[in-house]
């Protein structure tokens, strides 16, 4: 990417967040807070109470009688499949359920109360079928299948579903030698790790309206990550065209990758279609949003390394048994991304890795902040701790030795672009104080201990993911950006208008940033994968640049001049040469007059677009490829604790985060998402659980029963440190930051609870039970 | 059965006809529309629907509507006075302790709350105070900073009104 060779004014400040001041007042509008007018239908969905049954009949006939209920809908009216990347899922289960929570019907009636009557009358018949709940057991010959048609499903070349299986894609990555590997090696060691279910628990749970005009168009407002791919993931699954669907998504209240791609969406749009104009609003409940939306993949990883006795890396063997839930139509990127990732950011020269995405009876597992990483890197990271500890080495120089460094070569083949991993390792044991003692704890009954752990992230994408932006100028020379991408709270409205103000040369203050509506906003794939920043903010400086170049050029031509002597400086255009000069706002849409009279120029507007053109396919027999990703963003993390020994209780003292963004275009909010992500790694480390019966039905569908970290479990004090080595393609270097500050936050607790306490706990989540019964068996050991 | 009642809601006055099962949240948002106090479980866990009632924070998805009558309701969108933002708003946006927005009305009245009864809180006291508003962007701590900050600034605004006395 060009980047305008002059002194930044705007990119690397920190302005504060451009709806601040909407949010803090209650004005900013979610889609809940849409009014409709009296109009308005209650949707409500009918899940299955069972986790694997075929559906023997679905008698809607009692509910459809109920005064009130206007709309009845089940999967008979919407057979057609959908999905991202394997086109696995129904909007409504149509022949069997796959998990406690699966859509089977939905409602539409004038009142919330009428709808829910409405729900217990619907009759549904089963024929209950065994459940498959364990990923690794999932993949055994004689294990039931969840999804008979799996070979008959459609889906993109990089899946590799294996037909008559429980596997929905297969990555296998194969390097060097093993057998070499293992004899160069001086420990090898093999262990299996363990992480569970855990749910996103955006504040806003997921909630969309839709209704139909006189012409038959459809707009679904909807609380979205992705208005554009619902857009062509509903109209693929109602088999009508993209320009009969519009998308509205106003604020959205956390996302974390649940709102990616298409949850209820469809069946809102359904309902919609049958409500004679009528709009209709369908919101997941609290208990809904734990398992009827997407969920994180719980993972099974065998994990296999050699090291030498100074502490190199000879080989890793890793095998990842991926809990996909009923569906993985999203989900199989996700096992994907960790295959080609599949070493961490270390430098392997001998390397099998299989990453298996495996059907399970349980809830609809997709994208969560990480996309695997976490989960990865969860086995990894500690799997590295305790090799360094059984050879008496120094973890932090074993990272050291062997992080992945510019040039080298990475587990899929792809040369590593520069890097500042090295630095962040170095950085976040520098700011926790690595090898010195800390405080002494606070109690006698308490101990601490310090952790430490690294990561890499890729964007998990298709290879030609787009991106686009409009820039225009109003007649007072403020500007309008327009994007596809979605503001969950990352901060992509200030970011964006940052680079529109900085790539223009106007003030920041005079840049607004537009919302999304699928007819006026330029096409964008979703906001996932970090990738806003990096993607979008190479078209909106694309677009300001052009924008730039318009206003130039008119003022080159009206002066006589040559556009290489004129800047625009804080909204004037000005000439180094003769020192002319004109604000912006005076020529911005009705252009400037010649000396002759004439008038040039006219209302400035501009596109840009972005779109990666140089990642690689795959060998799908051995995952190596010149490229298989734009990037990777890298960091570390290293944390102190105090573990009370008689309850098992941890406080996490001290979180230090380093990461390496290429480029800050917003230092503090760097810092918040950095600070934000890692207390939301640390909540997923120490508390979150989706818990089932013997049965699948989830047990804690509530915050009573799963705890998210509070204000009082928060860390007492992070540390949050930016690294910047510039990204080639990135705008004036920058590289996503939004999913990597979870990645090494449970790895990282779970060994400075090892070294204060003692004890590995090789699954999540650290709970102070758990910590305590390990504490109470080191203790009769 | 539908119930007669009188809220007084941001200063203004409201006779309502409301029914025995309708919540405060319901009847603040769905009746008087007025939106900026979220609805997040409905189950009184989250905090999201804190309202300031008789000049206690509650949450009002588990107040009955019947129940308030009578009542003086702030919501979020009362804290600020003739569009000036209160203190605590302003410090949650210039402390960056803002993300997605949807918890922030209720940390927001939450924290409008703590600093009336307790102008000088100490770290710890502001966590416990918070401990009902869950956030899942911030990790709190820019919450905390921003609400250590809306004090100071309030001590400073008050010394120097006492100074100028």
């Amino acid at each position: 990417m060009t980047t305008p060779p002059k002194k930044l004014s705007i990119v690397g400040t920190s302005p504060r967040r451009i709806e601040g001041r909407e949010k803090a007042t209650g004005a900013a509008t979610y889609v809940d807070d849409l009014q409709f007018g009296p109009n308005l239908l209650c949707g409500k969905i009918k899940h299955s109470p069972l986790a694997h049954a075929r559906i023997v009949q679905i008698d809607t006939g009692k509910a459809r009688e109920l005064p009130g209920v206007r709309v009845v809908i089940t999967g008979r009216d919407f057979p057609g499949y959908t999905g991202l990347y394997l086109k696995d899922r129904r909007l409504f289960a149509l022949d069997r359920v796959r998990y406690v929570g699966d859509a089977v019907a939905a409602v539409a009636a004038d009142t919330e109360e009428i709808a829910e009557r409405a729900l217990d009358l619907i009759d549904v018949a089963y024929e209950e079928l065994p459940a498959v709940f364990d990923p690794e057991l999932g993949t055994h010959a004689d294990a039931p299948l969840i999804h008979p048609d799996l070979g008959t499903y459609e889906c993109v070349p990089f899946i590799w579903p294996q037909a008559g299986t429980n596997i929905s894609n297969w990555f296998k990555l194969r390097k060097g030698d093993m057998g070499q590997g293992w004899a160069e090696a001086d420990l090898i060691l093999e262990h299996t790790y363990r992480l569970p279910q855990v749910q996103h628990v955006p504040m806003e749970t997921h909630v969309c309206a839709a209704q139909q005009d006189v012409r038959g168009k459809i707009t679904l407002w909807s609380s979205s990550q992705s208005p554009f791919a619902q857009r062509n993931l509903v109209a693929m699954a109602l088999g009508i065209s993209h320009s009969q669907i519009r998308v509205i998504t106003p604020h959205v209240g956390g996302g974390f990758g649940s709102k990616a791609g298409l949850s209820i969406e469809g069946a809102c749009v359904g309902l919609a279609l049958a409500a004679r104009g009528r709009p209709v609003k369908l919101r997941l409940s609290r208990e809904e949003e734990f398992y009827c939306a997407f969920t994180r993949q719980a993972l099974v990883a065998r994990v296999k390394m050699g090291m030498t006795r100074e502490g190199r890396l000879t080989a890793m063997h890793n095998t990842f048994y991926w809990d996909g839930g009923a569906y993985t139509e999203y989900g199989v990127n996700i096992t994907r991304a960790a295959g080609y990732s599949g070493t961490g950011p270390y430098y392997v020269p001998n390397v099998h890795v299989d990453s298996y995405c495996v059907y399970c009876n349980h809830p609809v597992t997709g994208p969560m902040r990480g996309f695997g990483m976490a989960e990865m890197h969860w086995a990894i990271e500690q799997h590295i701790n305790r090799m360094a500890e059984q050879l008496g080495l120094d973890p932090v120089e074993v990272r050291l030795k062997n992080c992945l460094k510019d040039g080298d070569e990475t587990c899929s083949g792809m040369k590593m672009h520069p890097t500042g991993l090295s630095q962040c390792i170095e950085k976040a044991a520098a700011a926790i104080g690595w090898g010195q003692p800390g405080a002494p704890p606070s109690a006698p009954h308490k101990v601490r201990g310090k952790g430490v752990a690294a990561m890499w992230k890729a964007p998990a994408m298709p290879p030609n993911p787009g991106s686009s932006a409009h820039v225009h100028l109003n007649e007072d020379g403020t500007v309008a950006v327009s994007i596809g991408a979605v503001d969950l709270g990352q901060g992509a409205l200030t970011v964006m208008a940052q680079l529109a103000a900085e790539g223009l040369g106007v003030r920041f203050e005079d840049v607004h940033v537009n919302l999304v509506d699928t007819d006026y906003s330029p096409y964008e794939w979703q906001t996932v994968a970090s990738r806003i920043t990096w993607s979008v903010g190479n078209a909106v400086l694309k677009a300001a640049q052009g924008a730039r170049e318009q206003i130039l050029r008119t003022a080159a031509e009206a002066w006589g001049e040559d556009p290489g002597d004129l800047d625009i400086i804080d909204g004037n255009v000005v000439s180094y040469k003769t020192e002319e000069s004109i604000p912006v706002a005076k020529m911005a849409v009705y252009g400037m007059q010649r000396p002759d009279g004439t008038w040039v120029g006219g209302p400035i507007a501009a596109e840009g677009h972005f779109m990666p053109d140089y990642v690689t396919p795959l060998d799908d027999e051995t995952g190596q490829g010149e490229r298989a990703v734009v990037h990777f963003t890298t960091g570390a993390q290293a944390v102190e604790v105090e573990v009370d020994t008689e309850t098992g209780q941890v406080q996490v003292l001290k979180l230090v985060s380093a990461y390496d963004v290429g480029r800050a275009i917003n230092p503090d909010m760097v810092r918040t998402q950095i600070e934000g992500g890692a207390v939301q790694g640390m909540s997923t480390a120490l508390l979150e659980n989706i818990l089932f019966d013997e049965r699948g039905v989830p047990q804690n569908a509530s915050f009573t029963d799963y705890r998210i970290a509070t204000a009082v479990d928060a860390p007492c004090e992070t540390e949050n440190i930016i690294v910047e080595v510039p990204q080639d393609d990135g705008p004036f270097g920058a590289r996503g930051i939004g999913e990597h500050p979870l990645v090494p936050t449970a790895p990282a607790i779970a060994h400075a609870v090892r070294n204060a306490a003692g004890v590995w706990l090789d699954s999540l989540p650290l709970t102070s039970e758990r910590i305590w019964a390990a504490l109470q068996a080191q203790g009769q050991a | 059965m539908n119930h007669e009642i009188t809220l007084t809601v941001n200063g203004e006055v409201y006779r309502l006809t409301v029914a025995s099962h309708w919540t405060l949240l319901r009847v603040i948002r769905e009746r008087l529309a007025l939106t900026g106090t979220k609805n997040g479980c409905e189950a009184g866990e989250c905090g999201a629907c804190t309202v300031l009632m008789n000049h206690q924070p509650v949450n009002s998805c588990m107040v009955l509507a019947p129940e308030a009558d009578g009542a003086e309701i702030i919501t979020v969108e009362g804290l600020a006075e003739d569009r000036r933002l209160d203190p605590i708003q302003e410090a949650f946006i210039e402390t960056g302790a803002i993300q997605c927005g949807f918890c922030t009305p209720g940390a927001l009245v939450t924290a409008r709350a703590l600093l009336d009864r307790n102008p000088n809180p100490t770290q710890a006291e502001i966590r416990e105070a918070l401990v009902g508003n869950l956030c899942r962007c911030t990790g709190y701590l820019r919450m905390v900073k921003a609400i250590q900050a809306a004090a100071l600034r309030a001590g400073e605004a008050n010394r120097f009104e006492k100074a100028a006395r």
